[in-house]
Order: C-alpha cells, then structure tokens, then sequence
C-alpha cells in the first residue's frame, strides 16, 4: 500500500509539473488554435533568466528569501515579454494564412530560441539551486514526498484556480472566450481581438515562468533544450485534457502523470512513454476531443 | 528512353569507373592530411571540440619540427553532430579531400556508420571515444583503432567491485536507453547473471530527459537494492542520485565515465557525495599529460574538455605510426601501429591485433569532498 | 524615404530589444564558481542590429499589404508565381527540361564523391516530402508521426537482410508492402481525429515505433543499431564507394523520378480528387458520398509506402541503422519541407527538400549558427511566403457552356 502511496504522488507531482506548463499550451490554443511550439523555449527562457538573476544576486551577497522573490518576478517579467514579442513576431502576421504556416513558424521559433540560448549561455548542463529550504514539519514524510513536490502542488492549485477565475469572471476573461468562439464577431462587438491574444500570450508565459522555476529548482538543472522535451509532454496532456480547457489541462496532466508514474511501477519504465502514448490513443478513441474537451456541431 | 537511359548509365559507370581510377594517381600530394571528425556542435559538442584541439597541438608541434616524412601535416576538421547519417556525409567529404588518416568518430554509432566507408577505401580510422565493443571486437572494422578501453571492460570492472570489494549482493542495473548506457548496462548484468553472489533485483531503463525519475527511484527502493550500477551519461545520473538522496536512500551508486565528469559534481552538488564511477586510468601524473595540458591552457586559456588526452595521445600514434611506417600506405601504418610503441600522455602504447590500445584501462573513482578520488 | 516617425518607431523597437535580450545575452554566469562575466559589447550589437532591422521588416511587411490589397481590389497582379507560368509554356518548359536532366545525369561526374552524397541525402528526403505531401497536401491530415514509417522501412531492410540475407532489391517492394500495411494499421484508430488531435496520436505513434526499437533488442538489437548492411549490388558485381555511391544516386534519381510520376497521376485521379475534398470539408466531402474511411486509409497507406522506401534507401546508403535516426525532430523537418517547400505542389516539396537538406551542409562553415539560421529562415519564409517556395496552383475547370440543352 506504501508503495501505491509513493507512486500516487510521484505521478502527483510528476502531473503538477506538466500542468504549469500545459496551461499556457492550452489557453493559447484555445485563443488562436495554435499548438505554440515555441511555449516549451518560453518556459526554459523563465528558468535560464532566474538562473541569471539567482547568481548575480548570490554574489552581491543577499539573502535567500529575497532572491527567491526577485528572481521569480524577473523571469516572469521576462518570459512575458519573450512570450509577447514571440507573438507580434512570428505569429501575428500569419492570422489570416493557413494555420500550418503559423505551425512552422512556431517550429521555427522554438528552433530559434533554443538555438539562441545555447550560443548565448552554454550547451553544458547547469546546477539549478533549489530555492526552496527542506521544510522542518515535512522531514517525517521526506522519503515519500519533498517539501519542492509539496510546492509545486499548491502552486499548480494556486495557478489554476487564478487562471479559471480570470476567464470565468473578468472583463477580459469574457473578452478572451468571444474572441475564441468567434473573432469576427468579437470584432465587430467592440472587443480589441489583437490586445485580447496579446494578453493571453503574456498570461500563458507568466505560467510557463513560474512553472520554469519551480520545476528547475525541483529537477536541480538545466540546458537550452529541457524545455522541448517538457513541452511536448505537456502538450500531449493539454490534448489529453481536451486542449482549449482549463481544468482539461490540469486533469489531463495527473492522468499522464499517474500513467507513466503507475507504468513504471507495476510494468517497467523501458515502454513508460509507449503507455502514456496508448493511453492517450485509447481515450481519444472514445473520446475524440479529449476527457473534458467538447466536441464542436460542425455547421455546413 | 529506357534503352537510352541504359546507355547513358552504362557510360556513366565506365566514365566512374575511369575517375576513380585516376583519382588514385592524383592523390601523391605534399602535405600529409588528418581528418578530425566528430561532434562540433550540437548538444554533444562538448565531447568532440577538445578533440580538435588536442589535433592542433599536436600538428603545431610536429609541423614545428619540420613535419613528417618531410611534408607539414593538415587538418581536416569535420563535423557529424554524432548522427550516422551525418557522418557518412562526414566520411564522403573527407575522402573527397583525399585525406590520408582520420582521428575519430566521437560517438560509436557514427564512428560505425563512417567506418564502412573508410574501410573501403583503405583509410585508417582511430577514434579517442568511441567505446562500443563491437567495433574491436567483432572483426569487421580492420581499419578501427581506438585510445580508449571498451564498454565490457568497464562493466567488468565496476561488476568486480561492487561484488568483491563493497561485497554487495543485491544489485539493480539501471540505464539510459542510449546506444553507450543500455550496451555497458547489457554486459553488467551478463556479468552479474553468471556470478553465483550476485542477484540482479532490477534491470530498466530511465527516459532521457524526463521531467523527473520519482517512480524509478521508488522501484529501486521497492526492490531493496544494496547498489545501482547505471549506463549513461551524466546528467540523468545525476537526477536519479539527487532523487534518490532526496528520499533518503543510501543506495550506492557506481556509474561509469559518461559520469565521470566534473559537472556531474557540480550539478549534484553535496549529493554526488561518494558515488563511484569508473574512468580512463589517471596519468594527469605523466609529464607528457602535464606538458599537453599545460600547452592547452597556454592556447586556449582554459582547461581542456573531455577526451582530450585520448585524442592527443591518438593524434599522436597515427602521425608516429606514418612516421615510422615511412609513407601513408594502409597496410605500412597498420604494421607500424601494431608494432611500434609510442610515447603518449596515456603512457607508452601500442595497438593489439583488434585494434584496441595495449596499456589503457580504467580504473574506479569515488567522488570525496567534491572531487574524483581514484581508489586503488 | 524614411520619415522621423519610422526612425522613433526604431528606436524604439531597438530599445525594447536591448531590453528583451539584456539577460541572456549580456551576461553569461557560472553559478559553479560563482563568475559573472558582462558582455555590454553584444547589447550594443544588439541594439543597431534590430534598429536595421526594423527598417528591412517595416518594409517587407509594407510590400506584403500592399500584394493583399492588390489582390482584394481585384487587380490582375500575375498571381501565377513565375515558376507555374514557365511550366505552362511548352517553349521554355522543355529545353528547360532537357536541361536538368542532362545536369542530373551528369551530376556525379561533375563533383566530388561528397557532393554526390549529400545529393543522394537530399533526394531521399524528396521522396519522404513526396510521400508526406500525399497525407498532409492531398488529404489534409497532419502527421507528426511520418518518421515511423521511415524507420519501418529502414529496418525492414535491415532485419531482412541480417536474419535471411536479402539483397536490397527484394528489400525494396518489401518495405514499400509493409510500411502500407503499417499506414493502414496506424490509420484505422485515428479515422475519427481530426486537426491536431490527430497530429498529436500521429507523434505518439512515432515515439512509440522509436522507443519498441530502442527496448526490444532481441529484435532490434537496442540503441547500439545494425550495422554492416550492405549497399545495393549491380548484378553482383562489387562496388567501390565512390562506384556504389554513384549507382545510388541513380536509384535515387529514378525513384524520385518514379514517385513524381505516380504522385502526379494519383493528384489528378479520382481518389486524388477525393483528398483535396476531404482537405477542403469533410463533411460536405462525406456528403456528396466520398468513403472517407477509405480515402483516409489510402492516403495514409500511400503515403506510408513512400517514406518505407525511402527507409530501404536511407540504410542501404548509410549502412548502419540505429533508433537515434528517427526521433521526432525528423517528422518535423519533413513536414517543414513540405510546408515551406509549397503543399500540394510537387515541384515546390522538391525545391523544399533540396533547399532545407543541402543548406546545413552548405553551412557547414558556420556550424554553430546554422540551426539558428534554420530556425529564422522557416519564420521568415512563412510570414513572407506562406504559401511555400513554389506554391501550389489550383486546378481550374473553366465552364465551356452547355452546348446541348434538349435535357435541361
């Protein structure tokens, strides 16, 4: 039953840290239709700037709380405007092309930023400090769970329930759900279709930042490429989910997280991914538009 | 247009068939060129750029002297990103250049992949990384040749200590799926499986990359392994070894030389703590390692990268094996290289009839106090 | 020319960049020894680089407007790109023909033993685009999984000839009969997914076949590959690898040459014609009574067949087949080809694998920044360019008028 436990929240916290990263997939999806390659490059580029700010501060001698506080804006303010500028760049110009050319433009972005980092920083792997002190009251439980896990969890929680309440009842949430229903008409209704997609990038890079620092300082390194890998993860449980859905990503991250976590426990971590990739065929299935996505009436 | 296409192509063949025969004649050129080819860039660059630089100074230094056989010695640097599809390209380009030797691949998968092109052509192929045993052992690559110890000799030794030194019992062999990880882990369980002591609890491999390895690192404790003996490289290692401490587990750790590596240090910080890991024997000692390394810091300004000295020391025997051979024929320098003995970094080698180094081996390191330790 | 409102705009812009890059580009740590190194000199660069730039994008953009307009007013632009008018004109189209092919044949001869080779490369991923075009072009169907099929192929030819010892021309129909099946196998649980639903089952099903190869190595022999696999053989007659290198080439050339033909045939048949419906609607596609289980099927069993030959080839050039070869970056330069080459424009998906495959080797002088430059070139061309180097004309039937109105 231990064992059951441990690998119920490996697969817990494996799935909180596709969710920060699924989000931003998923409410950028469902804005423009858009699958952002390029959302897995923002993430690392969050990690890489509160790396960068981490160290210069350690050598001005401050003190840890407020590292952690400066650093985490930073990136986020940062990842923002990556997110941002990728948009305006590589994506706003393409509205009206086909929506593969906005793909391979996002292929290429990714291709870039990940390019860019490398030959601006390093190819080699670097130490990640992990920012967040082993918690005394967690010590008994420290061979199942870590106090890192633990916080990656209520940020996860945290994040969703903020992003759901910022789409459910603001004046740009409303916006942002015309303006995925129907761009013309929110056009035409008076709503800024451009601002609303700007917004929406920046909010969905905000995610990617902080989930970039967490799960850096969870994984205790990085390198330019650690944000493909997790992007194409997450972006599987976002369709998983059903993409275009908030809590759709975040059930369709513990679903993908409890597979690989489970398949490799009882079964072997040779075919963990082959399992989560099955099982994403077989809900798919029965469920072509994923667990919560709603499959649209197509008018003729 | 069948029948003339038929023509055309038999002429075709005929014409080829007549370059490639002249193109034997055109080759007596004055300078004796060197190919260097491996990873250049890409995520594996940083195993193959020292080996470019080894070259160099080595060229530097014998071009200094007045060359080879009287002609100065050029190098070829290619790159083939570790990928066998690129290096068959790699190989091609190298030949077009007519070059005489090559030092490299870096990774055995490209080193493979080139080697059937350098073999036809009668080109001599010594690589300073490639570790698969198959490339020695299995007979097909004549022309292979390498300055480092292969794969079976690691797991061997790493079996060995474990079993006989740690005296442990219950063993988990993990690996990275990789070409260099899962073939070491293959043979270390082989081992372990004819050892009547030894019971293998756990045998998988890990997913390069993932996001974190918490339910592998659960399984180990499940299966109440004594240690884990892990083929790969070092960034999984480390994750796994950071997961694991995290969770409190004193499992033993002994890794091989893709871990062997001063970021591993670095990037598990207190937890790399007393893992072992196996590496090329120490001969930072030997003078000849100190004057390389010494004239690596004097040109580039920091110090060199993995696999320098197994480059330097192989840049070395193939240009004493030309040398003593007195000409860059195939069969000469194979006998030289086989024969003849050459002061290298490494110590003094030669090469035995499947290619592999006489007098280069591992030995098992321990990491104390944020350093490699080597344990006798 | 430049008013001084373009110049703050610059500036402005160049100010916003300093700023974005600031972090990353200037200063570079080494949080292990605890150095931070401040390169102000690439902030400076920088700043007047995307000052410049700004100039060079405004002006682009401005010409893109200005071709949108045009075309929205209705004025005759020669919206026929200049490649398509030249094909149209029989004067030019076949000297040109003879041409390229007198160049095609002579090819070898010309260059080196490496060009011949990177050719060779680039040839088999014009059949991968070919073959690729048929699913996504045709059909519609974004596969993200296509290397499977090229990895099913490449090990058909590998496997067969290790356990049985197979030459390379049984191989070939082999692997071509197997990736199809494979294509209908992978193609019957998706038939319901559509867009990126099945673009997404699509990768899932090429990390699968990839990671099976990697696990099982009773059968695959793991991550360390196959190697020795032996070259294609001109009557048993043994060749170099200069000879053997050219002799490929040759298969190369009438392959591609084959798989034009057929691909073209097949774009004007009926089942052809019943892709480009599925493509533009499906619903109206099933409605006017196309089988969309067998349109799908076929376009995903040819398709397949298609990159399962060009596998056969990829092992008989390299010799040496490992899981490595086929991750899912592979699917995704193949669908760059065909996208940026042009969708459903065949000589566009030709152009596209020549340009993506022989620039990296072409590059190889500026190894570090090539993929950098990859990266940009697929945003650039795709803003500028969406519809591909050479984009696809659409076939137009003129109405002739009804000549016998007795029945109407």
């Amino acid at each position: 039953m231990d064992y059951f436990l441990e690998l119920f929240l490996g697969g817990l916290t494996r799935g909180s840290i596709y969710a920060l990263i699924a989000l931003g997939y998923t409410m950028v999806y469902g804005i423009i239709e858009l699958i952002n390659f390029a959302h897995g490059e923002i993430y690392m580029i969050g990690a890489f700037t509160a790396l960068i700010v981490i160290s210069v501060l350690t050598l001005m001698g401050m003190n840890t709380i407020a590292i952690l506080v400066i650093a985490g804006v930073v990136a986020v303010i940062y990842s923002c405007a990556y997110g941002y500028t990728v948009e305006k760049i590589a994506y706003k110009p393409l509205r009206n092309a086909p929506r593969l050319s906005a793909l391979i433009s996002a292929i290429g972005m990714s291709l870039f930023l990940q390019n860019y980092v490398l030959l601006a920083q390093t190819s080699d792997f670097l130490p990640f400090p992990s920012l967040i002190p082993d918690f005394e009251f967690m010590e008994p439980y420290a061979h199942i769970i870590g106090s890192t896990e633990i916080v990656i969890l209520i940020t996860t929680a945290v994040v969703m329930v903020l992003l759901t309440i910022l789409i459910k009842f603001t004046r740009i949430g409303k916006a942002m759900r015309a303006t995925s229903q129907d761009k013309t008409m929110a056009m035409l209704v008076g709503i800024n279709v451009n601002r609303v997609i700007s917004v929406t990038f920046v909010v969905g890079s905000a995610t990617a930042a902080i989930g970039g620092v967490l799960i850096a300082s969870h994984v205790g390194m990085i390198n330019f490429y650690v944000g493909f890998i997790a992007g194409i993860k997450a972006f599987v449980a976002a369709v998983l989910g059903g993409i275009g859905s908030i809590p759709g990503a975040v059930l369709g991250s513990f679903v993908l997280g409890w597979t690989e976590s489970f398949a490799t426990g009882y079964v072997s971590s040779d075919y963990e991914d082959v399992f989560a990739f099955l099982f994403l065929v077989l809900i798919l299935i029965f469920r072509p538009a994923g667990i919560l996505g709603r499959s649209e009436k197509h008018k003729i | 247009m069948k029948k003339y296409f038929g023509k055309v192509f038999v002429a075709a063949m005929v014409f080829a068939f007549a370059v490639s025969m002249m193109s034997g004649v055109g080759l007596a050129a004055d300078t004796i060129k060197l190919g260097v080819a491996g990873a250049h860039s890409g995520d594996l660059a940083s195993y193959g750029i020292p080996s470019i630089k080894a070259a160099e100074l080595v060229v530097k230094d014998i071009n200094a002297k007045g060359g080879i056989l009287g002609k100065q010695v050029v190098i070829l640097a290619e790159d083939d990103v570790c990928k066998p599809e690129v290096a068959t390209n790699t190989a091609t380009k190298l030949l077009s250049q007519g070059v005489d030797v090559v030092m490299g691949h870096i990774c055995s998968g490209a080193t493979k992949a080139a080697l059937g092109i350098y073999k036809a052509e009668n080109i001599i192929c010594m690589s300073p990384s490639a570790t698969n045993p198959a490339l020695t052992q299995s007979g097909d690559y004549p022309n292979f040749y390498r300055t480092i110890a292969s794969d079976d000799a690691q797991a061997r030794l790493e079996v060995d200590y474990a079993l006989d030194v740690l005296k442990l019992k219950k063993i988990a062999v993990l690996h990275d799926k990789g070409d260099y990880g899962k073939g070491l882990a293959e043979f270390a369980k082989g081992f372990l499986e004819k050892d009547p002591r030894a019971e293998v609890v756990l045998y998988e491999g890990v997913t390069p990359g993932a996001v974190d390895y918490s339910a592998v690192v659960q399984k180990i404790k499940q299966s109440n392994a004594d240690v884990v003996i892990f083929g790969g490289y070092h960034p999984e290692a480390s994750k796994i070894v950071m997961q694991m401490r995290k969770k409190r587990m004193k499992t033993i750790f002994i890794s091989d030389d893709g871990v062997k590596d001063d970021t591993f240090i670095k990037v598990a910080g207190k937890y790399a703590e007393g893992v072992y890991a196996t590496g090329p024997r120490d001969t930072s000692s030997n003078p000849l390692a100190v004057a390389a390394v010494e004239a690596h810091k004097k040109a580039y300004g920091a110090d060199p990268g993995a696999f320098f000295l197994n480059a330097y020391a192989a840049t070395q025997a193939l240009l004493n094996a030309i040398e003593k051979a007195g000409s860059t024929d195939y069969n000469a320098i194979s006998k030289a290289l086989k024969t003849e003995y050459v002061e290298t970094p490494l110590g003094k080698i030669k090469f035995d009839d499947r290619g592999d180094a006489i007098g280069i081996g591992f030995s098992i390191y321990q990491v104390k106090n944020g350093t490699y330790v080597e344990i006798n | 020319m430049i008013t001084f409102d373009e110049i703050k705009k610059a500036f402005l812009v160049s100010i916003w960049f300093m700023f974005l890059t600031f972090p990353i580009m200037v200063i570079r740590v080494n949080p292990v020894e605890h150095i931070v190194e401040w390169r102000w000199k690439n902030m400076l660069v920088v700043g007047i680089g995307s000052f410049l730039l700004s100039f060079v994008w405004n002006y682009l953009m401005k010409r893109k407007e200005l071709g949108f307009k045009k075309a929205e007013s209705g004025e005759e632009t020669g919206t026929i790109p200049l490649v398509q008018r030249i094909l149209g004109e029989k004067k030019i189209y076949i000297p040109a023909l003879v041409v390229a092919g007198i160049f095609t044949i002579a090819f070898p001869f010309i260059f080196s033993l490496y060009q011949t080779n990177i050719m060779v490369s680039a040839l088999i991923y014009v059949m991968l685009g070919l073959g690729l075009n048929i699913v996504v072009g045709l059909a519609g169907l974004l596969d993200l999984g296509y290397v499977a099929f090229y990895a099913v192929g490449a090990y058909a030819y590998a496997l067969l000839n290790y356990h049985f010892g197979i030459s390379f021309w049984i191989a070939l129909p082999i692997g071509g009969l197997l990736g199809a099946t494979f294509g209908i196998l992978l193609g019957f649980p998706v038939l319901r997914l559509r867009g990126d639903y099945l673009a997404i089952v699509t990768l899932g099903f090429g990390e699968i076949i990839r990671i099976i190869l990697e696990n099982w190595n009773e059968f695959s022999f793991g991550p360390s590959g196959i190697a020795n696999i032996p070259r294609p053989s001109l009557f048993g007659i043994n060749l170099s690898v200069h000879e053997s290198t050219i002799y490929i080439y040759y298969i190369m050339i009438a392959l591609c040459l084959f798989t034009v033909f057929v691909v073209n045939r097949l774009q004007d048949s009926r089942i052809g014609r019943a892709w480009i419906a599925l493509r533009e609607d499906e619903v109206a596609c099933q409605a006017m009574g196309i089988d969309k289980t067998k349109t799908k099927l076929t376009a995903f069993s040819l398709g397949a067949t298609w990159a399962s030959m060009a596998g056969v080839m990829f092992a008989a050039k390299t010799t040496f087949v490992n899981p490595a070869s086929f991750t899912i970056w592979e699917s995704i330069i193949i669908l760059c080809i065909v996208v940026l080459g042009g969708m459903g424009s065949i000589i566009g998906v030709i152009a596209g694998a020549l340009v993506l495959i022989l620039m990296p080797e072409y590059l190889r002088a500026f190894s570090e920044y090539r993929m950098l430059a990859f990266g940009v070139l697929l945003v650039v061309m795709m803003i500028f360019r969406p519809g591909g180097i050479i984009p696809n004309v659409r076939r137009v039937y003129t109405f002739q008028g009804v000549k016998n109105t007795d029945k109407s």
